[in-house]
């Protein structure tokens, strides 16, 4: 159990990567842009890839009657997004030093990562949903209106993971470094979870036989 | 096993027919002019990059061209000394100033030999220095920007061609006069000219951080022509050689009066000695004019200052400094090798080359072995000096340059080649004809400690057939050798524009890292500069209207303009917000008496316009910016010089 809570400790320690990482990459290459534009997504704003790269996206994103990237007093998220991520840590190095100490059972270890998924969860579908409102919530006097095939207006928001190709751009959208950390703090709290589970399974066993022998 | 071993037969044969086929190929392509191996050498694909720069002097252009070596590929004309409608340099109300001398505006000059910075004998990449020979001036380019950052003129000299040459860590900036004259200048005869007019020879001092120019003395040497000029280096450091011509004093039809003396002169002269002269307060300030002329990267503007004195040096008051070397027929290049061992006189009237041994002038020195003396100054004998004599068999010798293998090159003006010797042993290697009557050469690093001896560049002074042709007039010819095995292969051909004197060449990896992409916008000092466009106005002061306006893709911020009147002078102050790399915008107004304006992003420029006509006037962008370029374009209504319309200014409304 001691190794476990040792374990359920460093895990969520790994999220502090979130405060100087980026936690989502978006990249737009072009024929024209053979250095890329980017963005680079951190949980208290959207900051440059390169200096003055989102500049240049509003500058072309006004053409198609985009807003402008949001600075991070204009969304509630960048403002949310770290408390929350520092309360996770905080709660789950909690868990750890109270499993350390023998106070809680392995079984809060898989609790936090539970929580933590759903926090993830919803924290992607926000994501997303805003990318749905940024890409197709567009100025009616956008200089061009640009339609699909059949018809509807194009849409511009920006694959949630992966790559898509938007006009002249290749847009590629993927987890960055802080996401990455993140992935692994919660894989170790998973392994923290199962090395807890093994271990009292076997201290079980021993107390059984000791009870069966004496 | 007896099987593989026929097998083996087999594909040798195969190999054998193969390469024979392979042969007979070569042998059918070097009987043409280039071999298919020169033309890989010489190809650059699409998208990749050259190897070396090469800035080209454009001789009565004015400017610097740059290009790709091997590809010959033209990047870019840097404006220097000329007027430049492309970017508005010279025409811009920012860069007036850098073309003022103490004649005033003064829209031309012929540029000659570029020259980059050096630090411990190597190119360094930080600026690039040209000269101007007909008003005589110097002007640094940086090497960052690409733009002419300082102009300094030149007092008491004329024809200023033994320039610009700089000394190895890049203290100073030389130049030196071809033509004397009288100093100061006077009201006197002409045929007076005999031991009357003088020649300045210009120690300029470079900041070593900002690099700004300084004419910190000028020597006052005889009244011969001071043609050439290349700094010592390594042990030959602190000195300076200047070749003379015309030592016989003429002044009329000098091609034959200058021409009499067997030997003229190669001006050995220590400049540290000099330096400490002076520094210890030695010299003579005289009263001069000459114009100092400063861009600044922040402000985007260049200020002229008038400096009304020099510190002058009379060479016989510095015992020990300075000394004549003679030279055969009236040499044309002073080249110095990288080791600084031998300083190389062109004789551009003989067959052969002349080259000095720095070792042996020291000691001609020390045992004071002089041959009399020249205004006091002392003459070595020329046995004591010589190092050797290269029998080149070719005519007309102009300039050297030198590869990292201890090999020289020199061309050849008159037989039209370029021809490879080798130093200490001065045995002619190979020779190359060229296309036509080659005047300079360059390789990359070639007037440094460290050449780069890949390629070798002629620039010729003669076209006629060697492209389609254009007329009477056509652009000049440069040929690039591969030189780097034993034989100098030609690999390519390609116009210059302007007539290129010299050339300076780097390795591009010196370079590429630090050349900007933008202006900084955060970092634009203009007065006038618009850095928000809610801070775009228009104001009248009198009868003068400044208009603060920005740009970004794709309109003007303002783009109606009315309360202008007949009479008025428009300042249109146009700052450009773009922040990406190659999204400059222009600015042209109809009838404008001066050139467009070409604003890189972050930049203010600022052109003139004196309406004269009542109506409702169009300006727009001439930079194909964006989709919506065309769009991008504004009125000004112009009222009778006694109307009342109020001043207004809006966009989007």
């Amino acid at each position: 159990m001691k190794k476990a809570s040792v374990i359920m400790i460093i895990g969520p320690l790994f999220l502090l990567g979130l405060f100087s990482f980026p936690l989502w990459n978006i990249v737009l290459g072009a024929p024209q842009y053979p250095e890329p534009l980017g963005m680079n997504i951190h949980i208290d704003g959207i900051r440059d890839m390169n200096e003055f790269d989102l500049q240049n996206i509003d500058g072309l994103n006004h053409y198609i009657g985009m807003r402008k990237l949001p600075k991070p007093e204009e969304m509630w998220e960048f403002s949310t997004f770290p408390l929350v991520i520092g309360g996770m840590i905080t709660l789950g190095i909690l868990i750890g030093l109270l499993g350390f100490f023998g106070k809680v059972s392995y079984k809060w270890f898989i609790g936090w990562f539970i929580i933590m998924s759903i926090l993830g969860v919803l924290g992607m579908y926000d994501f997303n949903a805003w990318m749905v409102d940024y890409g197709t919530n567009l100025d009616p006097n956008a200089i061009m209106k640009l339609m699909n095939p059949d018809g509807t207006p194009m849409s511009y928001k920006p694959p949630l993971f992966g790559h898509a190709k938007m006009l002249n751009f290749d847009v590629t959208s993927l987890p960055s470094i802080g996401a990455w950390m993140m992935f692994v703090g919660m894989m170790l709290t998973v392994i923290a979870f199962f090395i807890g589970w093994k271990n009292g399974k076997s201290t079980r066993v021993k107390e059984t036989t000791k009870f069966a022998t004496s | 096993m007896r099987k593989y071993s026929f097998y083996v037969l087999m594909l040798l044969g195969f190999s054998a027919l193969l390469s024979s086929c392979g042969n007979q190929g070569n042998k059918s392509a070097s009987n043409g002019a280039l071999s298919s191996s020169a033309a890989e050498k010489a190809y650059i694909a699409p998208g990749e990059h050259d190897e070396y720069y090469a800035f080209m002097s454009g001789g009565y252009s004015g400017n610097i061209t740059v290009y790709g070596l091997p590809s010959g590929r033209m990047f870019k004309e840097i404006p220097v000394f000329s007027q430049f409608p492309t970017s508005g340099y010279g025409y811009s109300e920012e860069t007036k100033p850098m073309l003022n001398t103490s004649f005033g505006f003064v829209p031309w000059d012929d540029a000659h030999h570029p020259d980059i910075s050096q630090t411990n004998g190597e190119l360094d990449g930080r600026w690039i220095f040209i000269n101007g020979n007909n008003t005589p001036r110097i002007a640094r380019v940086s090497l960052s920007t690409f733009e002419t950052e300082e102009i300094i003129e030149l007092p008491n000299s004329a024809g200023n061609h033994s320039s610009s040459f700089i000394t190895e860590n890049t203290e100073y900036v030389v130049a030196g006069t071809r033509f004397s004259v009288p100093v100061p200048q006077r009201d006197m005869p002409i045929n007076e000219y005999k031991g009357n007019f003088k020649g300045a020879l210009s120690f300029i001092s470079v900041d070593p951080e900002h690099g700004h120019l300084d004419l910190k003395f000028q020597v006052i040497m005889p009244g011969f022509n001071y043609d050439l000029a290349h700094p010592g280096r390594g042990k030959s450091h602190g000195w300076f050689f200047f070749t003379t011509y015309n030592t016989e004093e003429a002044n009329t039809l000098m091609e034959v009066n200058s021409s009499q003396n067997d030997k003229d002169f190669i001006a050995a002269i220590n400049w540290k000695k000099i330096e400490e002269y002076v520094n210890n307060g030695g010299g003579t300030k005289m009263p001069a004019e000459y114009a100092h002329n400063v861009y600044d990267e922040h402000t985007h503007t260049g200020t002229s200052t008038m400096n009304k004195e020099v510190l002058t040096v009379d060479p016989t008051k510095v015992p020990g400094a300075i000394f004549f070397l003679p030279t055969p027929k009236s040499p044309h290049g002073c080249d110095v090798d990288p080791t600084g061992q031998y300083i190389i006189g062109n004789g551009k009237l003989s067959a052969d080359l002349t080259v000095h041994s720095f070792d042996n002038m020291i000691a001609a020195i020390e045992g004071k072995k002089f041959d009399g003396d020249a205004y006091g100054i002392p003459i070595l004998k020329f046995e004591d000096v010589l190092a050797g004599v290269v029998k080149s068999g070719g005519l007309g010798p102009l300039h050297t340059e030198f590869d990292d293998k201890g090999n020289a090159y020199t061309t050849f003006f008159i037989s039209s080649e370029v021809v490879k010797w080798k130093l200490g042993s001065w045995e002619v290697l190979d020779r190359q004809p060229t296309y036509y009557s080659v005047g300079h050469l360059m390789i990359p690093g070639g007037n440094s400690a460290k050449p780069f001896g890949k390629y070798v560049v002629a620039m010729n002074k003669i076209t006629k057939d060697r492209y389609l042709p254009t007329g009477p007039e056509m652009e000049h010819s440069a040929q690039i050798y591969d030189i780097s095995g034993d034989k100098m292969e030609l690999i390519y051909d390609f116009p210059t524009h302007g007539e290129p004197h010299y050339a300076a060449g780097c390795p591009a990896d010196l370079l590429k890292p630090n050349s900007k992409k933008i202006y900084r916008l955060s970092e634009n000092k203009h007065p006038y500069a618009v850095l928000n466009p809610s801070e775009a106005k228009v104001v009248r002061e009198g009868n003068e209207v400044h208009i603060y306006m920005s740009t970004i893709r794709s309109h003007f911020t303002p783009d109606n303009i009315e309360g202008v009147k007949v009479g008025d002078k428009v300042y249109f102050h146009i700052t450009n917000h773009e922040q990406d790399f190659d999204v400059p915008h222009g600015f042209s107004m109809i009838g404008q008496n001066t050139s467009e304006l070409l604003v890189m992003p972050g930049q203010t420029k600022t052109s003139l316009w004196e309406p004269k006509k009542v109506g409702v006037w169009p300006f727009y962008c001439t930079d194909f910016c964006s989709a919506l370029h065309q769009e991008m374009q504004g009125y000004v209504r112009v009222s009778p010089a006694n109307s009342n319309v109020p001043l207004t200014y809006t966009l989007g409304e």
